[in-house]
């Protein structure tokens, strides 16, 4: 069964059995502007928890993705490299980053339900 | 994740007489040297595209306005500014573009100044060197017959664009018989608002300094007239298209103009002694300045290292992703030692990576087109 959970850094991670899919939320892409580049990290490569992810490159200034939980790269979104602006049409779906496959079987507790991240987002308005 | 945020002082920001228009239209704030302004209404690179294709608006009331009046206002201007006063003298109300150094050939600021009589010239200098420059003012104005008045009642509005005069001669009936009088790079008075044909974006333009207490009218009515808000964002965007330097970021007390690209701004040909000339005129430069374009990927950022096979040679003072060329641009400053010349290829430093970088001549966009 496949769920979505969202993080205090605006970041989304849909769970697929032992795999997640990561990205930023509408509401990053809305703050970073026009998104011109993303870094994105090699296949195989072994992130823990607070990792850098990936780089984001607005045109006023380059933000880091911070991994939200441990896990191995198992694809990265290869349609960023021609169109970043992705990100900014579609970050929660079309504009997603990486997917990887969880290191544990258990979530944090610091994920958020969709409910607590947007009641977040709107506290911070 | 992280977002790198520019910070100010540690006192309250200050806020120009137009803070309260910006919040209105959607402004997304930052603390720019102390001041409260709009880094974008909601896109900075439509902002940057209503610049260079009708024309856009910008608040720069934290800008300082001074006026230098007295009898010596020509001699003492001779002495303070590395570029010559004389050049301005031409013709009422002509704008000159100058540094002012200290002893040692390093840049206190650059500036703007007006020639409006021979009693009477207006300087435009910038909000983060206030009160440096202040202090120098009055410090080397002391031997010569001058009053330096700075202006803080008055509100600068620029507008920019291939429209920007026609939009305001329309909006701003009160000026548009000095608008189609002014000469690129002079300005003029029309009652209390001053009107010079100068800017910082590389198209034509005008910088409106007029009371503090109508600028928020004057800013409404040139909104009705679909003249396009502007912030910082698309500021840096569109002036380093156009080459031109940055306080703070291109340009410093530490290196003098002719290391950072500013060498036509110097008159050093005649008798003329200015603060300054004796370090610009007996030791070597140690660097100058090129234009950058990324080949690979990725954006080019302030104090990046620049290398030329495995040497590093210097390092990018301004960069940023270009809406117009659609590409990454910068300056860097390199070593003269390093003898790259146009359509050479270096290498930048970009975290982990070494990415390729032409050496390109600048301005990278002039009449809106790639150079």
């Amino acid at each position: 069964m496949s769920n979505k959970y969202f993080t205090s850094d605006h970041e989304w991670l849909q769970i697929d059995g032992s795999n997640a899919t990561i990205g930023i939320t509408d509401y990053a892409q809305q703050s970073l502007g026009e998104i011109v580049y993303v870094e994105l990290p090699e296949i195989g490569v072994e992130v823990n928890t607070g990792d850098s992810l990936a780089t984001i490159e607005s045109v006023k200034a380059a933000s880091e993705v911070y991994a939200p939980i441990q896990g191995t790269i198992l694809e990265v979104n290869e349609a960023l490299n021609d169109e970043p602006e992705l990100v900014n049409s579609d970050a929660e779906n079309e504009g997603w980053f990486i997917k990887l496959s969880m290191a544990e079987n258990t979530l944090p507790e610091s994920l958020l339900s969709k409910t607590d991240y947007d009641t977040l987002v709107e506290q911070s308005e | 994740m992280s977002e790198t945020i520019q910070t100010g002082q540690s006192t309250e920001p200050q806020k120009t007489p137009l803070y309260d228009q910006h919040i209105a239209a959607g402004a997304k704030t930052v603390d720019f040297g102390g001041w409260l302004l709009p880094v974008n209404y909601g896109s900075q690179v439509e902002e940057h595209h209503a610049v260079r294709k009708q024309a856009g608006m910008f608040d720069v009331s934290h800008m300082t306005v001074s006026d230098i009046k007295g009898q010596e206002t020509l001699p003492f201007l001779s002495k303070l500014l590395a570029n010559d006063i004389k050049k301005a003298t031409t013709m009422e109300g002509k704008a000159l573009y100058s540094c002012m150094l200290n002893e040692q050939g390093g840049v206190i600021d650059d500036l703007i100044v007006y020639y409006l009589s021979d009693d009477h010239c207006r300087l435009v200098t910038n909000a983060a060197t206030n009160a440096k420059d202040m202090a120098w003012l009055a410090k080397q104005a002391a031997d010569f017959d001058v009053a330096i008045q700075e202006r803080p009642d008055l509100a600068l509005i620029a507008v920019q664009g291939p429209e920007a005069l026609a939009s305001c001669g329309k909006q701003l009936p009160q000026i548009a018989e000095l608008l189609s009088s002014l000469k690129r790079f002079q300005g003029g008075f029309a009652g209390e608002v001053f009107v010079g044909r100068t800017g910082y974006t590389g198209e034509d333009g005008v910088e409106i300094i007029l009371p503090a207490e109508q600028a928020p009218s004057t800013w409404q009515t040139l909104l009705e007239g679909n003249i396009q808000p502007c912030g910082l964002g698309a500021r840096d965007t569109l002036r380093l298209e156009a080459g031109m330097a940055l306080y703070g970021s291109d340009l410093d007390e530490e290196h003098t103009p002719l290391e950072s690209g500013l060498s036509w701004t110097i008159a050093l040909d005649d008798e003329r002694d200015f603060v300054g000339k004796t370090a610009l005129t007996t030791t070597d430069s140690r660097y100058r300045m090129v234009g950058l374009v990324l080949e690979g990927k990725g954006v080019l950022r302030g104090h990046q290292p620049v290398l030329l096979q495995g040497d590093e040679i210097g390092s990018i003072t301004s960069g940023t992703f270009s809406p117009t060329l659609n590409q990454s641009i910068a300056l860097a400053r390199v070593s003269t030692d390093s003898e790259i010349t146009i359509g050479d290829t270096v290498q930048v430093q970009i975290r982990q990576k070494q990415v390729a970088a032409k050496v390109v001549k600048y301005p990278f966009v002039v009449n809106g087109k790639p150079s």
